[in-house]
């Protein structure tokens, strides 16, 4: 990140609704995971969620695409529910794209083929439409000269960065990210988050799981503070991080900011 | 690292590469190294000459000074009058039998020849997907019909209504798939079921339409048995392999008993007791009219054995993969079938190849055990018809060592062909 970035966080934001959680609550078995989480999410907003190990926030944002299940209260996305109903599901998982700390390409395919797959199969686009936009994206995120390579032969931040590509091929309304650059090496951070400032940039209602408080300071309109899967606090990045609320937050921002 | 600019002299030219220093290259150097590098391992060396010397002595004089042209063993024996060659001429004589089995009539082997033939046109397309056309795979979908007819012989309405049903079925499925995978797939079965029962009446109805002069399954034997038996129920096991380790993995927990408990039944049981099932029990559930002939029997049982053993290599190689894989093509939006046929089943059956060919080695050659049931494969052949007539009783290494080598060609050939395709298959660094 440069100083001489805009700040996203002054960008104008729509008062459109994008997602809408409602009192909603999960198990694992027995184990309260999250518990009475309400957030909405305007459109083009960019959230930052942070909190301790465990404290739920993977768990939070793979319920906005009903890769894990809630069992009580609503989550509707676009304003569509979400609900047990597979067409929804699809639905939703079509306008949200998600980013993993672990990448998660499909290490049988070529980078093109990443990237076009899911539009070719999920959308019916033509392949050579989807490969033009494929090689778009590609180039967005400055890696189309190694489009006909495996996964495998990439770094780890040229890894994620295709996985943000090949998310970005499906058109989607919202992009959703957890811990996206935790499993990568320092040197190949920085070019993880200019892909993704350059994203927040255009407008992208984006939710983060990230402990890089600079990414946060910079591109968030909003930082949301987790712990024991509840809400504790959530702000405007200036008054979160300088004049946090809560005990447990102070705490949090003193260790992980403390060093 | 700093420049430094004061370099006099640049080298433009990367220098030859210069050649070893003598004796560390060439036999001399290649026998010191791996033969006689240690006591030990000179005394290794000597050992192996010796052994390979002695298998020699006694192969070589038994090839070489084997005879080919008497008509049975007590000729072979004048013949050879001790000289230790081998009495070749079963082979000559009986090769015909031991390949299609000796009630296969004559006048029509070239059937079956052709049918072989035609094997090495139709699997290539699917086994080489990566150098051949698309379209070829067409010679591979119409091969088991073209070879049922060769092999069986009847009218050409038989095959044809088959593949028709087929084809119907799977019309019916894409169409129906909108719908859910359970609705396809029963309108693709009523599909195919209807179209199987109206070209059953009509090929009942003139049976000479185009015909070849049928071949009752009785009469299948040798080596042909074998064969048949072999890509069969290879091909049938996988994708019902497939299907069963899918369905261990569901999250329906109707579908998910059914597979488990299918599996380990079938893996608890010893083949042969299965063959005898299939000899003499499973007509029961079937029709009293229906007569399903035995060599369908048999192969029922085969493919399910080895379907289940197929099913056990595929689950680990499901297990192998990270979950991160499953939500990728879920948080993509690929729906269940796209997701297994797209992203996890092309990894899942990469790991499993070597497992799926250890299987489909050993179910080749588990076909021999259908000589206990009394049909007369190779091994049933020549244990039985040639080994207990008069003119060639007690010519058994000539005729195991023939057995041996057919075999021995097809199972090193698949296993050849599987660490190919491993090579091929690889995409990850290197
Ligand atoms: N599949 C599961 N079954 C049971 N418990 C689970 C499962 N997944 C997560 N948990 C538990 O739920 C809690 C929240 O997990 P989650 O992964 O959301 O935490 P997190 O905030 O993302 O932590 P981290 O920063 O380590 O990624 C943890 O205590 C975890 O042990
Ligand atoms: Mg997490």
């Amino acid at each position: 990140m440069t100083d001489t970035a805009v700040n996203t966080s002054q960008m104008q934001i729509s008062d459109e609704v994008a997602i809408s959680i409602q009192n909603m609550n999960k198990w694992y078995g027995t184990f309260h995971v999250l518990r009475d989480i309400d957030l909405t999410v305007q459109r083009g907003e960019r959230i930052v969620i942070c909190g301790p190990s465990g404290s739920g926030k993977s768990t939070l944002i793979r319920c906005i695409n009903a890769l894990e299940e809630h069992q009580q209260g609503s989550i509707s996305v676009d304003g569509t529910l979400l609900s047990s109903d597979l067409k929804n599901i699809d639905k939703i998982r079509s306008e949200v794209g998600m980013c993993f700390q672990h990448f998660n390409l499909f290490p049988h395919l070529t980078i093109l083929e990443n990237c076009t797959l899911a539009p070719i199969w999920v959308r019916k686009t033509p392949k050579k439409e989807a490969e033009e936009t494929a090689m778009y994206f590609l180039e967005k995120v400055k890696i189309p000269d190694q489009a006909n390579k495996y996964p495998g032969q990439l770094s780890g931040g040229q890894q994620q960065r295709v996985a943000i590509a090949r998310s970005l091929c499906m058109r989607p309304r919202i992009m959703l990210f957890d811990e996206p650059t935790s499993a990568l090496d320092p040197e190949m951070i920085k070019e993880v988050l200019d892909t993704m400032i350059q994203l927040a940039e255009e407008g992208m209602t984006m939710l983060c799981v990230t402990h890089e408080m600079g990414f946060a300071r910079q591109v968030a309109n909003r930082v949301i503070f987790m712990d024991a899967g509840q809400i504790v606090e959530q702000n405007a990045p200036e008054p979160f991080f300088t004049n946090p609320q809560n005990e447990r937050t102070q705490l949090f921002l003193s260790q992980i900011l403390g060093h | 690292m700093a420049q430094d600019h004061s370099t006099a002299f640049v080298r433009t030219q990367e220098i030859p590469p210069a050649p070893p220093p003598p004796g560390e290259t060439g036999a001399v150097h290649w026998i010191k190294t791996n033969l006689i590098s240690s006591v030990p391992n000179a005394i290794a060396t000597a050992v192996g000459i010796y052994v390979v010397y002695w298998l020699l002595s006694g192969l070589i004089p038994w090839i070489v000074n084997g005879t080919w042209v008497t008509n049975n063993i007590r000729e072979c024996r004048e013949v050879l009058a001790g000289s230790g060659g081998g009495c070749f001429s079963v082979l000559t004589e009986r090769y015909a039998q031991m390949l299609f089995g000796f009630e296969y009539p004559s006048e029509f082997y070239w059937r079956p020849s052709l049918a072989f033939a035609l094997l090495f046109f139709a699997v290539p397309p699917a086994l080489f997907p990566m150098y051949l056309p698309r379209w070829m795979l067409i010679a591979t979908g119409l091969y088991p019909f073209v070879a049922f007819w060769l092999i069986w012989g009847g009218t050409i309405l038989t095959p044809i209504g088959a593949l028709a049903g087929v084809m119907v079925g799977y019309y019916a499925f894409t169409k129906l798939d909108k719908y859910g995978f359970a609705a396809a797939l029963g309108g693709g079965v009523v599909g195919a079921w209807v179209v199987w029962q109206a070209f059953g009446m009509i090929a009942g109805g003139m049976p000479g339409f185009i015909a070849l002069e049928a071949v009752e399954s009785r009469n299948m034997g040798g080596f042909m048995l074998n064969m048949i038996l072999g890509v069969v129920c290879v091909s049938l096991s996988i994708p019902l392999g497939i299907v069963l380790a899918l369905g261990r993995q569901s999250s329906m927990p109707l579908i998910k008993i059914v597979c488990v408990v299918f599996i380990e039944f079938v893996r608890g049981v010893p083949l042969i007791t299965l063959l005898f099932v299939a000899n003499v029990v499973l007509a029961y559930f079937f029709p009293p009219d229906s007569n399903i002939d035995l060599i369908l029997r048999v192969i029922i049982m085969i493919t399910m054995f080895s379907a289940a053993y197929i099913a056990e290599v595929i689950r680990g190689g499901l297990a192998a993969l990270p979950t991160g894989q499953y939500e990728a093509a879920d948080s993509l939006g690929l729906n269940y079938a796209q997701a297994m046929r797209l992203i996890i089943l092309p990894q899942a059956l990469k790991i499993s190849i070597p497992g799926i060919v250890n299987v489909a080695v050993g179910l080749f050659k588990d076909t021999t055990l259908v000589s206990v049931i009394s049909m007369f494969d190779l091994v049933g052949m020549i244990r039985g018809p040639i080994l207990s007539s008069t003119d060639w009783a007690g010519v058994y290494w000539e005729t195991w060592a023939f057995a041996c080598i057919l075999f021995f060609v097809v199972c090193f050939g698949i296993s050849k062909y599987s660490q190919w395709l491993e090579g091929q298959l690889r995409t990850d660094r290197h």
